[in-house]
């Protein structure tokens, strides 16, 4: 670029600066490829479909999805953040799975005051002491899906619990998050049942059968395992293969038992129970259409981080709308991210002064549909308005 | 307690003998032809894809496995005409580069193909639950998988060591061209085994499905494994690929069905419970670096 | 067989490169292209971790297949260094050397009793160990890694912006090839190239082989703990991801790529595979099999890797 172009552009950008922006940029940072890709695809598929839905605008303006990979790996999402932010200057950023690549993209991202629309990783420093103006997280704190389980646990009166959880701190917090509402230390029902055995597992163990023979001597009443991706898949077939599932009820938070792993297990997987705060048999309109035109575009049932990559795009459309096209006006955007102006497919839910949700949280089991398709049927609530364990320690600037 | 230790002891057997599966290619691959193949995974995973895609077009499994390992087969057949016939003659690095370069190819290929999901794959209705041996109950699947396993190796055992291809292996490998030189085409012989190898592969993988996950990267996690079963069993021997797979198999699975109970005993409770699954996860590297110290050419070397 | 020596015309193309790389911040900000400085930033990190692994590949003849072990080592013991209050580059770099170069040394002990094939795995089986141990290490930040509160300081300079970091990668990077290039021309250099080449005579000729190869090993260890350090400041996070197996092959993918035994081959490789990788990504969601593709010309077509097009090694 010459240097008279350059000048133009500065000056264009200072004097556009109290307008209307003429374009919305998005920079959407996904898991595309190896084996967390699922995950990532069907954000950017639940994403691209809200885009179809909005005729390729946000609030209005014509806005331009830009797409990247992060390889699952924290550098190189740190440098495709960098390069979103300070050479394509985009205007939001989205669509990261796992929450150790958002913290390594969080520091750059709120430095550079670009508000970040969480379409999954809900890492609990961001909800606690590292809150940020600029962090919104439109799907759950990592924890909530185990705590609604444990609340399910409770509340069947289910009295021997194992759990099964990879040997890595993502474990060790679904663990706490689920004894949370299980056995809290002053119970309001007294906390009868007990979690007698905690199992840790290797982190992308292929081969169950030890912890399988160790959970039949065992005999729990409900087991609950929160083991990630192929891990997951590895384990429910296994387990059933096994015949434990006769004696021992299956728990699982919505991650590992939505469309992708049902897809991938099928039949085994039925009569599992598992928690959400969406699911495609939700009743309201905005979820209907959303179910319907993604299984006519993509040829599959979506899941959660489809609906949950949907709804970011929406409250950037909202919200966009609500500032007029004044993007650059921050704090305007921040009341109007807040504010939640947009229609979710999961029914309403509102922003806690964290930013992440209040919003209820369902009870799922997986049974075969009227057309003999197996997947996910709603079959009551957990939680109404539930928040977070950490928004206490939040002192949002 | 006695039949807990049996049932352990037979997911020990049964996890060595599903490593011996995929180790099975690998030792003929690496230690025959010389050659260092890191997408001896991709192998297997394009080798369950292919089971998973015949099995569902078919509705039947062993039909599914049938056509999966002869498409792996034909497959594997292309590669080594094409490439690997290139490679044998090139050092380590090279074999490591091409490779790793296939993996990246594969898994990108099988994507765009089956997209990022993971596909499924089941065993037979038949085969699908549990039946009663010896007082417990034990899944009738990973029975099949004990006796594929046992057959492969008996298999393998005669092939290599019994008929007169395996003697013309293994005069090849150990002096080209001698072996040569005394009219066996030792370029067509090493084809047939690398096929041969690939097919193991597909095998294994289209076995392994309806106890995995079928799913993009699934060659890289077992890779490692299968390589550590080849290493502490010796490169190249069939032998020590089954030996080393039983080994790895029974400590992993003991070392994760005990080492946590017996630490809980030894230490407080807190320390243990960071402890042993930590131990437990590295338990297997650290048996072959053990192993590795003490023999360093793994225990049947191949070319002692 | 080659040395590891550079052509003679190679040392006036080094300082030009050199004084073309220390303008390039400048350039790209006065072009607009700010971006560009952490991108460059980190090719010459990944430089330097490859040219760590070409010391001990090319260099030392010893095929480690666990390099990321000490490369993530370096950026734990940055960060590390960072929380417990030492935020002087003077000090914690040396520091995430020592540490780095410390686990290289018991690991090359235990290792280098084996050869060929053996070694490789059992390096890979080291760097396996310490990669679950550090994802399991909750106080370490387990999965999540181990976040710098910001970047060090290099005797009272901030490194905190891209252009400081920048510079000090490139330094650190010149110094090491400098003294590479050197170490191959002095006796220590010529003695471990020689057990490269033949060991067996220089284990007769009465040199200590072994403890000779151990030294390599862990300066090679040392100095990618440097290039993790530098990483960890860059990304302000030290991961365990860096220690993961795929990590080691990518390095090992890039000295390959740029010429196993150049003293640049380290460099080349770092530049063409993160060059590739940025190119193509840009392009396609299917970028893999396009460099997939690239890298199986690079092996049937220039073998001895891209360094080798250039320049000669002398034998």
């Amino acid at each position: 670029m010459s240097l008279r172009l350059t000048t133009l552009a500065a000056a264009l950008l200072l004097a556009s600066s109290a307008h209307a922006a003429e374009q919305i940029k998005v920079g959407l940072l996904s898991t595309l490829s190896g084996p967390g890709a699922g995950l990532g695809v069907d954000i950017r598929d639940g994403f691209n479909l809200a885009m179809k839905h909005l005729n390729g605008k946000l609030g209005g303006l014509p806005a331009e999805v830009l797409i990247a990979d992060d390889q699952q790996n924290p550098d190189v999402a740190k440098q495709t953040a960098d390069k979103f932010l300070k050479k394509d200057k985009v205007d939001f950023m989205t669509g990261i799975v796992f929450s150790n690549l958002m913290l390594a993209v969080g520091p750059t991202v709120f430095e550079n005051k670009t508000f970040y629309i969480s379409a999954n990783a809900g890492p609990s420093q961001y909800a606690g002491e590292q809150c940020n103006p600029f962090f919104f997280n439109v799907a759950w704190q990592n924890d909530n899906l185990h705590e609604a389980v444990g609340k399910t646990v409770h509340d069947k009166g289910f009295k021997n619990v194992v759990i099964v959880t990879p040997n890595y701190p993502g474990g060790k917090d679904a663990v706490a998050g689920f004894k949370r509402y299980y056995a809290p230390k002053e119970a309001p029902a007294g906390g009868k049942g007990k979690v007698v055995d905690e199992i840790y597992t290797k982190l992308g163990q292929l081969d169950y059968a030890a912890e399988l023979a160790q959970i039949r001597a065992t005999k729990p009443d409900a087991l609950f395992f929160f083991l990630p991706g192929g891990m997951g898949i590895n384990f429910v077939k296994q387990f059933v293969a096994a015949g434990l599932s006769r004696d021992t009820q299956l728990f699982a938070p919505g991650f590992s038992a939505d469309e992708d792993i049902i897809k991938a297990v099928g039949a085994p997987m039925m009569g599992m129970f598992n928690s959400s705060h969406w699911a495609h048999d939700m009743d309201n309109a905005e979820n209907k259409r959303f179910v319907a035109d993604f299984q006519k575009e993509f040829g599959r049932l979506p899941s959660l981080y489809a609906s949950q990559g949907y709804d970011a795009a929406l409250m950037m459309d909202a919200a966009v709308r609500d500032v007029k096209g004044k993007v650059d006006d921050k704090a305007a955007l921040q009341k109007a991210l807040e504010a939640k102006r947009f229609k979710s497919v999961r029914g309403d839910f509102k922003f806690n002064t964290n930013h992440y949700p209040v919003q209820n949280y369902y009870l799922r089991a997986i049974s075969k549909d009227a057309t003999g398709r197996v997947t996910n049927k709603t079959m009551g609530t957990i939680f109404t308005n539930h928040a977070d364990a950490y928004v206490a320690q939040c002192k949002m600037k | 307690m006695t039949q807990l230790v049996l049932e352990q002891a037979l997911n020990g057997l049964q996890f060595g003998l599903m490593l011996f599966l995929l180790a099975a290619g690998l030792t003929l691959v690496f230690g025959i032809m010389d050659c260092i193949n890191l997408a001896h995974g991709s192998l297997y995973m394009v080798g369950a894809y292919f089971v998973a895609a015949a099995a569902q077009a078919a509705d039947s499994f062993w039909i599914g496995l049938g056509a999966g390992v002869a498409g792996a087969a034909v497959l594997g057949l292309l590669l080594e005409l094409t490439l690997f016939r290139q490679l044998y003659k090139r050092d380590h690095l090279s074999q490591v580069l091409a490779t790793f370069a296939l993996i990246l190819i594969a898994n990108e290929a099988v994507r765009m193909l089956w997209g990022a999901q993971p596909v499924m794959l089941n065993p037979p209705d038949a085969l699908a639950g549990p039946v009663e041996i010896a007082g417990f109950f034990y899944p009738a699947y990973r029975l099949v998988i004990i006796a594929f396993g046992l057959a492969v190796a008996g298999l393998l055992y005669l092939l290599v060591a019994k008929s007169r291809v395996g003697m013309w292996v293994r005069a090849g490998a150990s002096n080209r061209e001698m072996t040569e030189a005394l009219g066996i085409n030792v370029r067509n012989l090493f084809t047939a085994v690398f096929v041969f190898g690939a097919a193991l592969c597909a095998l294994a993988g289209g076995l392994l499905g309806p106890l995995l996950a079928v799913q993009v990267g699934m060659g890289e996690s077992v890779l490692i494994l299968a390589f550590v079963v080849i290493i502490i069993g010796g490169i190249g021997s069939i032998r020590g690929a089954l030996v080393g797979s039983l080994i790895v198999g029974t400590v992993d699975t003991l070392g994760r069905a005990l080492l946590p109970t017996l630490l809980r005993a030894a230490l407080p409770a807190d320390a243990a419970a960071t402890l042993g699954p930590t131990l437990a996860s590295i338990l297997i590297y650290l048996l072959m670096a053990g192993i590795l110290f003490f023999k360093p050419q793994g225990l049947f070397p191949a070319r002692a | 067989m080659a040395f590891y020596r550079p052509a003679t015309y190679q040392k006036p193309l080094a300082i030009a490169l050199l004084i073309a790389l220390f303008a390039l911040p400048t350039a790209l900000t006065a072009g607009g292209q700010e971006f560009y400085i952490g991108f460059a930033s980190r090719v010459l990190i990944f430089a330097l971790a490859a040219t760590s692994l070409n010391l001990v590949l090319g260099f030392g003849g010893m095929f480690s297949l666990g390099h990321a072990a000490f490369f993530g080592a370096g950026a734990y013991a940055a960060a590390i260094c960072m929380s417990n209050g030492i935020t002087d580059a003077l000090l914690a770099l040396p520091l995430a050397m020592a540490a780095a170069g410390l686990l290289a040394l018991s690991i090359g002990a235990l290792s280098l009793r084996t050869r060929g094939v053996y070694f490789i795995m059992i390096t890979l089986a080291f760097a396996q160990m310490a990669y679950y141990l550090f994802i399991s290490a909750r106080s370490w930040g387990g999965d999540d890694g181990l976040p710098l509160a910001g970047r060090m300081t290099l005797g009272g300079l901030s490194l905190g912006s891209d252009s400081a970091l920048y510079y000090a990668a490139l330094a650190c990077l010149a110094l090491v090839i400098a003294f590479l290039g050197r170490l191959a021309e002095a006796r220590f250099g010529r003695v471990i190239q020689a057990i490269r080449e033949n060991e067996t005579r220089m284990e007769a000729l009465g040199y200590p082989v072994f403890r000779y190869r151990l030294i390599c090993f862990a300066l090679g260890g040392a100095l990618a703990g440097l290039a993790g350090a530098l990483l960890a400041n860059l990304t302000g996070l030290a991961s365990p991801n860096l220690l993961q197996w795929m990590q080691s092959g990518t390095l090992l993918v890039m000295v390959i790529i740029g010429g196993v035994g150049y003293l640049y081959g380290g460099v080349v490789g770092a530049v063409v595979l993160l060059s590739l990788e940025e190119g193509l990504s840009g392009l396609t969601v299917h970028w893999h099999i396009g460099l997939g593709v690239l890298l199986l010309g690079i092996v049937l077509f220039a073998p001895r890797g891209v360094a080798a097009l250039f320049g000669k090694r002398h034998g």
